[in-house]
């Protein structure tokens, strides 16, 4: 019986138990993460979202195994996260795309490092991923000469050309203008719905993460944890200004408010 | 009208040569002490001809290209290390800022008393004026690589030499060329007090010319043979450095 217990419910990409992260701030230590326990499902879409500083960005970066866990345990699968791995990509607020390298190449990075695959079937994956991003006419161009719509259109094929197990998106929509935005969200729809990838998103935009987000998981800062999870059962593709999209938006944002104001008193 | 812009600088430059010319021809001022540019572009030609000018710049180019060669291979990995590895930041990189402030030239005559009047002293102290301040860029560049794209590349599987190769030299590439223009500037100055401090008995080069004509009391040889540095100085940056870094910069986007 106690067996049966010990394995999650339905299949689990990534298990999250106790998790616990503290840094040495200038005025003594600060709890980032307190005790988050959390199942991300094989396939789905997380949104992650809740105020700055609520630690959303730190629990991102101990996924990707950038940082490490001060308690507690993270899992992809069965085996614990230590280091940074091909099989957790990771997209930043930044495009982070080299400027030495054109958007092929930059593509072609994660691939290289995979030893099993031929050098065919890598340009045949990049190419396939640029493709699927829309820029299959820009292989030769260098990252300077793109948008930044499309920088973070690059970024997003090169994390998805090694076929990682987990896609992790920190804020990468934050830096774009609005039109852009929303034209992402939909390619961004489009890829996870064709693919079923697992992802993970961190944002603070709620109706950015109502609107991607299978479930939705708010924080709530100081220390950071979990404070609410909403299921979103929205047809996809969804749309920005759709009205039960905004109802729930709202649902979260009054859920955030409340406990912002409880905790002020 | 608007006129051309190189002319009213020509204009200039033909005025002022032109009235050196005449100060020192209408016998104002000896023309042993200051010859006139007439006399120095009669020197010029004349051991062009010789063949005496081309065989000293061959020589100092030598030496240069040599030292500086030496300089970058040692200083490159040395300032990787230095940024890699905090002791050796503490330690060699701090030697590194205190010798880069020392000129050169100061360590002639410990390089005689070790080599000899040999090609061995010079090398060193050009390699001396290479090489600290090729470690000292190469530190700084390596350390103020955007940690994203370190992020971003470690996420993606790459690490150890790797990582170094394919992200870390590419991004410091700029900062590095800058460090080795600098290297050759030092490099080319430590390699002038040299030649012109000792008469080295492997090879006669500009330095030892320029000498010469102090020891020979031809002031229109030393004034040839400063010309002469001066359009290798900007020879190089011209057709070698220049070139590399406005390519470096273009294609990243740093330029247009």
């Amino acid at each position: 019986m106690s067996s049966l217990l010990d394995k999650p419910a339905a299949a689990a990409a990534l298990t999250l138990r106790n998790v616990t992260k503290r840094f040495d701030g200038a005025s003594g230590r600060v709890t980032a993460l307190a005790d988050i326990s959390l199942d991300v499902r094989e396939g789905e879409f997380l949104a992650i979202v809740g105020p700055s500083g609520c630690g959303k960005s730190t629990l991102l970066s101990l996924l990707a195994g950038l940082e490490h866990t001060d308690e507690g345990e993270i899992k992809l699968g069965q085996d614990p996260v230590v280091s940074p791995g091909r099989d957790r990509l990771v997209m930043f607020q930044q495009d982070a795309l080299f400027p030495w390298l054109d958007v092929l190449e930059n593509v072609l990075f994660g691939l290289r490092l995979k030893p099993d695959l031929t050098e065919a079937e890598r340009l045949e994956s990049a190419r396939y991923y640029l493709n699927l991003v829309g820029l299959g006419n820009k292989e030769k161009a260098r990252p300077h000469e793109l948008s930044g719509g499309m920088r973070q259109r690059v970024a997003l094929a090169r994390s998805l050309a090694p076929n990682p197990r987990v896609l992790l998106m920190d804020e990468p929509f934050s830096a774009l203008d609005a039109l852009t935005r929303e034209q992402l969200y939909g390619d961004i729809q489009e890829i996870f719905t064709k693919r079923k990838k697992t992802i993970v998103l961190v944002t603070h935009n709620i109706r950015e993460a109502v609107c991607l987000g299978d479930r939705v998981v708010l924080f709530s800062p100081n220390p950071g944890r979990v404070q609410q999870v909403f299921d979103v059962n929205l047809p996809r593709p969804r749309r920005m200004n759709d009205p039960a999209l905004a109802n729930l938006a709202a649902e979260v944002t009054a859920a955030l408010s409340s406990h912002l104001t409880a905790d002020q008193r | 009208m608007k006129l051309p812009r190189f002319v009213i600088p020509t204009f200039i430059a033909i005025l002022l040569l032109g009235g050196w010319e005449w100060y020192v021809r209408s016998g104002r001022v000896s023309a042993v002490l200051v010859p006139a540019p007439t006399h120095v572009v009669e020197w010029f030609w004349d051991s062009l001809l010789s063949g005496e000018l081309l065989a000293a710049t061959w020589v100092t180019m030598r030496r240069l290209i040599i030292g500086f060669a030496i300089g970058a291979a040692l200083g490159v990995p040395l300032g990787a290390l230095c940024a890699r590895v905090r002791w050796v930041r503490d330690t060699l990189g701090v030697l590194a800022l205190g010798l880069q402030t020392l000129p050169s030239v100061c360590w002639v005559p410990l390089a005689l008393l070790w080599f000899g009047i040999r090609e061995e002293a010079v090398l060193f102290v050009v390699v001396m004026g290479t090489l600290w301040a090729v470690v000292l860029a190469v530190q700084e560049s390596v350390l103020n690589v955007p940690p994203l794209y370190l992020r971003a590349a470690q996420t993606m599987g790459s690490n150890g030499w790797h990582l170094w190769s394919r992200v870390i030299f590419p991004a410091a590439l700029p900062g590095v060329l800058s460090g080795m223009k600098q290297g050759w500037a030092f490099a080319w100055r430590s390699l002038m007090a040299a030649e012109i401090f000792v008469a080295i008995v492997t090879g006669f080069g500009l330095g030892s010319l320029l000498n010469a004509g102090r020891e020979l009391h031809r002031m229109d040889q030393v004034m040839g043979v400063m010309a002469v540095v001066m359009l290798v100085g900007l020879l190089a940056d011209l057709v070698f450095f220049s070139p590399i870094e406005r390519w470096l910069r273009r294609s990243r986007g740093l330029e247009r």
